[in-house]
């Protein structure tokens, strides 16, 4: 799949914008501040319906204005699609395929992209929640029933929470936890899909992860990933992250099955901290996905070259996985000022690495950082204008 | 802002459910433009309403006396009863004209959130409705939501006793659509719920 043309309206510091993107390699170039990352940050909207910037959408609409609209013509082999989403400031989004209105979550299957952005480095550096929300997105990518059942465990947690909060203010004898229970029972039938469909991810994930660290580092060093799930532990202390105990941890794919059993008996056990604390303890919003380069973990070992090699992996491997599963062709690679913070050599690697997807799409603030392989169709952007080669 | 009791009415509109600010300026000048009569119809029916509605002592519908026309109707069926969460869902089920039983109201479903308990809903009046054996079946038709099933989920296990059968209202495609149109979710429910074809 690719992208043969983006039209922009009042989007960011774009009043409006054209651009025109050729097959394999796009480059755009310009000084920093001058609205590059805008262009990309819009693409990265028709697939995912979130900024990799911004967790309000109306961050995204041009000051003083009511709505941003973003257009992209997408090519697939003959097919040729028209996919536009209009940002409202205070009225819910609306999508277009061919100018025929869609629900706007369904955009997403119609464009798929993997973005790589200097933010990365926090999926290999920062908390868990990071790394779990990379995994979501990626499932709902792959399958978008799974949008649904993360929403609803999200409610059941919200409505569990406060009836524990509601036990502990008024005792634990209160007669509300007669329906703890039921809520339980919706937490783990819910939670273990969870689960199941993350563990399985990561086995799709882990060798493809090995192959694009070594790809990007040039060396082995086994880069791996495994679950720490938080029904797996049975450490009791009241650590307020993930307990990283090694028994929480797994390599496997562990079924909704299994992931129940263990799951119950996990809140058994919790049962009293949970009562005393009000918050849920286990299930899948407390789970890590804990990433080791020769068996040590990144965070905390890896220097800061090795940690941006294995975010980078992390986002090669999943557009490995999506394109693997594609009907509709290769995902778009969004690079956004990934280059500066290479080395010479890592650079001259990534660039290979992405060589044969159909589109890739990089932004750059210094020309030279970009090996001349991906400097194929060169746009300038100064200003919020945007300016073929060669013009001035 | 407007003066004094325009805005006063503009604020009362405003209070009720799907009516915005706009939405309650254009009501309040069709008030202000409409024949004093029919200004005077509406605020006696408002007054009426509150007056004579109560809710059915059995069942929990709204009524105009003690029982409702369901209950006091000797023509339907005494041993199935049909759980919902509102009274608008009984005017649902009654368009279908495929069910025959008498419903229990809950008045709600079980959302800690909302501090909405079992106790705070009509479970208690439901047990004692079953208590004598005249009920054979029991529907559960609350929402297909999170509260919704939560509540199925625990009329389910507080009901098992000999002799009573609770069933649970189906989800899946709606009829006359196609296949292409369903979301994933529902999609996946009617997968999961698929059931073998009588040969």
């Amino acid at each position: 799949m690719r992208v043969t043309h983006l039209s922009l309206a009042d989007f960011r510091n774009y009043e409006s914008a054209e651009l025109d993107l050729s097959p394999g390699a796009n480059l755009l170039v310009g000084s920093n501040g001058q609205g590059k990352t805008n262009l990309v940050e819009a693409l990265g909207y028709l697939s995912t319906l979130g900024s990799h910037r911004v967790s309000v959408d109306h961050a995204m609409i041009r000051a003083g204005q009511g709505a941003a609209i973003v257009r992209a013509r997408l090519e697939h082999g003959e097919r040729s699609i028209l996919a536009e989403v209009q940002i409202n400031r205070s009225s819910a989004n609306r999508a277009q395929i061919n100018r025929g209105a869609i629900k706007t979550r369904e955009l997403p299957r119609y464009f798929s992209s993997v973005l790589f952005a200097p933010e990365d480095l926090a999926l290999v550096r920062g908390e868990p929640s990071g790394r779990r929300k990379f995994l979501d997105e990626l499932l709902v990518l792959r399958s978008p029933r799974l949008s649904g059942v993360i929403a609803d465990y999200e409610r059941v947690l919200k409505q569990r929470n406060s009836l524990l909060k509601s036990a502990r203010v008024s005792g634990v004898r209160s007669s509300g936890l007669s329906t703890l229970e039921i809520w339980d029972d919706r937490l783990v039938v819910i939670g273990s899909q969870i689960i199941e469909a993350r563990t399985a991810l990561v086995a799709e994930l882990l060798p493809e992860v090995d192959a694009a660290y070594t790809a990007i580092a040039g060396q082995m060093h086994s880069a791996a990933l495994t679950n720490s799930l938080s029904v797996l532990s049975t450490s009791v202390d009241n650590d307020d992250d993930v307990d990283a105990t090694s028994e929480s941890y797994t390599g496997g794919i562990v079924s909704a099955e299994v992931a129940e059993r263990h799951f119950r008996s996990a809140l058994e056990r919790r049962r009293r901290d949970e009562l005393l604390r009000g918050i849920t303890l286990v299930g899948p919003h407390r789970d890590d996905l804990v990433l080791t380069l020769n068996g040590l973990p990144a965070r905390g070992y890896a220097s800061h070259g090795e940690s941006w090699s294995f975010a980078l992996s992390l986002k090669l491997a999943s557009a490995a996985v999506l394109r693997r599963e594609s009907t509709t062709g290769d995902p778009v690679l969004i690079l956004d000022d990934v280059f500066a913070e290479l080395d010479d050599s890592r650079r001259g690697r990534l660039a290979a690495a992405v060589a044969d997807y159909e589109q890739v799409i990089i932004t750059a603030a210094v020309f030279d950082d970009v090996p001349p392989a991906l400097a194929g169709h060169v746009v300038r952007i100064r200003a919020g204008r945007i300016l073929e080669e060669g013009e001035e | 802002m407007y003066e004094g009791i325009i805005q006063e009415l503009i604020d009362e509109l405003g209070r009720l459910p799907g009516i915005g600010p706009k939405s309650a300026q254009r009501i309040a000048f069709h008030i202000l433009q409409t024949e004093t009569f029919d200004v005077t119809h509406l605020a006696e029916v408002l007054l009426e309403v509150k007056e004579k509605v109560r809710f059915c002592e059995i069942c929990g519908n709204v009524s105009e006396q003690d029982t409702c026309n369901i209950c006091r109707d000797p023509r339907r069926s005494a041993t199935t009863i049909c759980v919902v969460e509102e009274a608008k869902d009984v005017v649902a089920i009654e368009r279908t004209r495929e069910f025959r039983g008498l419903y229990h109201v809950l008045g709600g479903a079980i959302s800690p959130i909302d501090g909405i308990g079992p106790d705070d809903l009509r479970i208690r009046q439901l047990l004692q409705r079953l208590a004598d054996g005249t009920v054979t079946e029991v529907i559960i038709a609350t929402d297909p939501n999170l509260e919704g099933e939560a509540t199925a989920t625990y009329l389910t296990r507080l009901l098992v006793q000999p002799g009573l059968r609770v069933t649970r209202l189906a989800s899946g495609l709606p009829v006359g659509g196609d296949l292409e149109y369903a979301d994933e979710v529902t999609l996946g429910r009617a997968f999961e719920g698929r059931r073998l074809v009588e040969q």
